[in-house]
């Protein structure tokens, strides 16, 4: 049995953050486990740039803001173990891993950060009606068959759901010389980031259609083509309208999921809305001394964002470590109406800081009002151009609030037209 | 070369008549289309051991069921298959189908099923919490089980090859001529020469038997849609929960896998083609509807896959098993529609002696080697087994699925097995790698460079399932 203050489960830009963070908050015996062969996780193979224009200032590629911080691990000294494999995580934070030196390692942790990251939704998920032939996959898929191995997955693309990566790689499949015949798109709206529907699509002249999904899958051996159609307000397919587009490949793009296995088997309790797992204001589960961050907690639309909370969860962890934790008096976090879901889901009302809320809307505004009510009392309204279901927003609420509250209030944000 | 007997068809049942042959002193050759076995009906069906109270009495059907059934545990734990004794259900959702069960059970009774029994409304409820409230019985049949029905045919296949018989695989028969003696079967300008021939060739044995000039089988392809759910959704059903069946089949089953899934489906609807396997999305829907008859809360938010099979149905209702009258050297095993899965085993015996008897005096080889090695299976090992485990072996300490927990030690044993693993399909149906909930999003590419690096190809020569499915058209630019 080996011991650490801190295990962090993955390496990629949630768990690398966090450890450092943990460590420049004093604590020294920190081990991070990473399922993959290097540090970075999926930004590795995200060779375009956009990354850090936030939290550097600059623009960087995947690989380019990974290594900002494998560096940092590095010059702190912070212990990794990459090929390895997390297998499980007892309710007195010990985690049982595998690789192929080490063979089975237990390792006893004060604290354990959960920076999973996240998994594309597959095929199978979407229950599109068809063969079971080759030339389909996940954009994350494909993504890492071009940029990390070096081939092409198709010459024919449609692309099913404009999620960023399925827009990054309409552009990338162009660039090698593939034709990308359409993005498809189910919503009346994209779940992209703008930049990328202008840069990835428009200037390529890649058509986008919006309220649109693939209903038919062809194609014996390899895929020979996709029946499309519009979709009705209800997102059913209208008959009338499909149209077979001769293809080789179909990508997908149709969500992430939060990898959270180890989570739920551990029995930590899972926000249904988010498929993460339900924290507080430092990203502590409801089983004590397990964090979690990134994309493991909710999807994040930019890395700088599960950058700045991971090093909440790291800070948070490294005090909950050093023994430095404060009595519990939770009030909830609670999203009315068209506010879909909120991180933290609680909040200790002890916690003594401002608490930043980040949430997501279900549905597309203009000139809205966003409102925040702390037991019952209305203390902020906020007046929005534009609400997306794409685009996190956040509102913090001060600590005198917080102070003013009893055990069990809520915190509600609501979106007023 | 000449060979004694050429087995058309690895599907279970070929593959387990090909095993069975094996035991003698006989050269042996199994022969497919596809690039694996088990790559048509028995990769997609609703891998359930029946009972046997369903087939006529005194068919062929009911006594190969029974018999088979009762085979099969011993069978599946000498190949280490996975197998379940979960017992099934036959469920009356109205007074009306309470005679429907009892005409079921007394049909039970004439073909020699045992452990029966019709149950009332808390003994349902307790065995099966989440049924529907509207049930007012059912029968439980407790010789029911679940299989892995690809496990078990790839265990008898290459249980046959380690016993000597030849696989040909990719060989898709198109002529078969008889000189009097020997047949030659052929694929394009491929040959095979044999003295028997055993058509196993499932969906398409009527049409193998017409190469011979026997048009007296007529199958039909009866195609049916399934859903797999997630492994969270595998606890809402205990037991194989059936409806009351119909004209077309036993009706939408609700089931829990081997592998702790749940399986809906599947749906009858009778087809032209012989090959279509695809899913039509109103008829998924009305298999999720008619599942919701018997377990109302599954739902498809956890569906991560969806798969059709086509079953060979015969036009004369019963199993077609013996000597063809155009030619006594060429036997059929034809129409092996459901419950074929449950009576391979006995199929097999049954086939066994019809070519002894043909044979005469042939000899039991005295070296015969039962089983195949238990393939290693890291997800079901206690931590002390996988310490042990990497300590021998450390390619057994690299994670490739995540979803399943698959290593990399399982997969190249896959990909090096008797009959090796040569694409993505055969490795996931040897390991599950890819078969989880991520469907090989993450191990997809790390499964295909083993398989190109392993056996000496380039990545984009990799395919899905053998022919033209390959994963990649080229490199980059």
């Amino acid at each position: 049995m080996l011991n650490y203050d801190i295990v962090v489960v993955g390496g990629g830009p949630a768990g690398m953050a966090a450890a450092i963070k943990a460590k420049e908050c004093g604590t020294d015996s920190i081990l991070i486990l990473e399922r993959a062969e290097t540090l970075g996780g999926i930004l590795e193979q995200c060779i375009h740039t956009g990354f850090g224009l936030h939290y550097f200032g600059e623009e960087l590629s995947g690989p380019e803001y990974a290594d900002r911080f494998i560096e940092k691990i590095n010059t702190l000294s912070i212990e990794y173990k990459t090929d390895t494999m997390v297998l499980d995580i007892s309710g007195d934070n010990t985690v049982t891993a595998v690789n192929s030196t080490d063979g089975l390692l237990e390792i006893k942790a004060k604290a354990v950060i959960l920076a999973m990251g996240c998994r594309e939704r597959p095929r199978g998920a979407l229950n599109t009606a068809g063969t079971r032939c080759s030339g389909i996959m996940s954009a994350g898929t494909a993504q890492k068959f071009v940029n990390i191995d070096g081939y092409m997955p198709g010459k024919k693309v449609v692309i099913l759901g404009s999620g960023d990566i399925g827009l990054i790689m309409a552009r990338r499949m162009t660039l090698e010389g593939a034709e990308v015949k359409c993005v498809c798109e189910l919503m009346p709206y994209s779940s992209g980031l703008t930049r990328n529907i202008v840069q990835c699509l428009d200037d390529f002249n890649i058509p986008l259609h919006l309220s649109c999904t693939v209903t038919r899958i062809h194609g014996s051996e390899r895929l020979e083509g996709v029946t499309i159609a519009k979709v009705d307000e209800n997102r059913r397919p209208i008959k009338e309208s499909e149209q077979f587009i001769e293809c080789d490949t179909l990508l997908l793009s149709v969500g992430l999921i939060p990898e959270n296995e180890l989570t739920r088997a551990a029995g930590i309790e899972i926000d249904p809305v988010t498929g993460g797992a339900i924290v507080n204001e430092s990203r502590q589960t409801t089983q004590a001394g397990v964090f979690a961050c990134g994309n493991v907690l909710h999807v994040h639309d930019l890395v700088d964002y599960v950058t700045l909370e991971s090093y909440t969860a790291g800070e948070g962890a490294a005090k909950y470590a050093q023994g430095k934790i404060a009595n519990e008096k939770y009030a909830v976090t609670k999203g009315r109406g068209a506010v879909r879901y909120i991180v933290p889901q609680r909040v200790n009302l002890n916690c003594g800081e401002d608490v930043k809320l980040y949430f997501r809307v279900g549905d597309v505004f203009k000139n809205a009002s966003v409102v925040v009510k702390c037991a019952g009392n209305e203390i902020l309204r906020r007046k929005k151009i534009r609400l997306a279901p794409g685009e996190m927003e956040s509102v913090t609420v001060k600590n005198e609030t917080l102070c003013t509250m009893s055990e069990g209030d809520t915190i509600e944000i609501s979106v007023e037209v | 070369m000449i060979y004694d007997i050429a087995v058309i068809g690895a599907g279970v049942v070929g593959s387990l008549i090909s095993m069975q042959l094996s035991q003698y002193n006989l050269k042996t050759v199994l022969i497919e289309k596809g690039n694996d076995v088990a790559v048509g009906t028995s990769k997609a069906n609703s891998a359930i051991v029946h009972a046997g109270f369903d087939a006529k009495p005194g068919s062929l059907k009911a006594k190969l069921n029974v018999e088979g059934t009762a085979k099969m545990p011993e069978l599946c734990k000498r190949l280490h298959v996975p197998f379940k004794l979960t017992g099934s259900l036959v469920v009356a959702f109205s007074p009306e189908q309470r005679k429907t069960v009892e005409e079921l059970y007394a049909r039970g009774i004439e073909n020699g099923v045992e452990e029966m029994e019709i149950i009332e409304q808390d003994r349902l409820r307790e065995i099966e919490p989440q049924i529907n409230e509207v049930a007012c019985c059912a029968l439980l049949a407790k010789t029911a089980g679940i299989v892995c029905p690809y496990e078990l045919t790839v265990a008898a296949a290459e249980t046959a090859v380690i016993n000597g018989v030849k696989f040909e695989r990719n060989f898709k028969v198109d002529k078969i001529d008889y000189n009097g003696s020997v047949f030659t079967v052929s694929a394009g300008e491929k040959n095979i020469n044999a003295k028997y021939v055993i058509n196993c060739a499932g969906i398409y044995s009527g049409k193998i038997a017409e190469m011979i000039g026997d048009d007296s089988i007529r199958i039909i392809s009866r195609k049916g849609e399934y859903m797999l759910l997630d492994k969270t959704m595998g606890s809402l059903a205990n037991t194989v929960i059936f409806q009351c069946p119909s004209d077309m089949g036993k009706g939408i089953l609700v089931t829990p896998t081997v592998d702790g899934n749940l399986l809906l489906g599947p749906s009858s609807i009778d087809v032209d083609s012989y090959d279509d396997v695809s899913t039509n999305s109103d008829v998924l829907d009305s298999v999720l509807e008619a599942a919701k008859l018997s377990v109302p809360c599954v739902n498809t938010r956890n569906v991560i896959t969806s798969f059709a099979g086509l079953r060979s149905h015969p036009a004369t209702g019963d199993f077609i098993i013996g000597a063809s009258k155009k030619n006594p050297a060429f036997i059929n095993v034809a129409g092996i529609e459901s419950p074929g899965l449950s009576a391979s085993p006995a199929i097999a015996e049954y086939v066994e002696k019809i070519m002894l008897d043909i044979l005469g005096n042939v000899e039991k080889k005295e070296d015969f080697i039962p089983t195949r090695k238990a393939p290693v299976h890291f997800r079901n090992m206690t931590n002390e087994e996988r310490k042990a485990l990497i300590e021998k072996d450390k390619r057994y300490g690299t994670i490739v699925c995540r979803c399943e927990t698959v290593t990399q030690g399982e997969i190249l044993d896959a990909i090096h097995s008797p009959i090796p693993a040569t694409d993505v399909d055969s490795v996931k149906r040897r390991t599950r790698a890819g078969m989880g909930r991520c469907q090989g999003g993450f191990c997809g590419s790390k499964v295909a460079q083993l398989i190109a690096e392993e056996h000496g190809i380039p990545l984009d020569e990799v395919t899905k399932f053998g022919g033209g499915s390959r994963l990649l058209v080229g490199k980059t630019k």
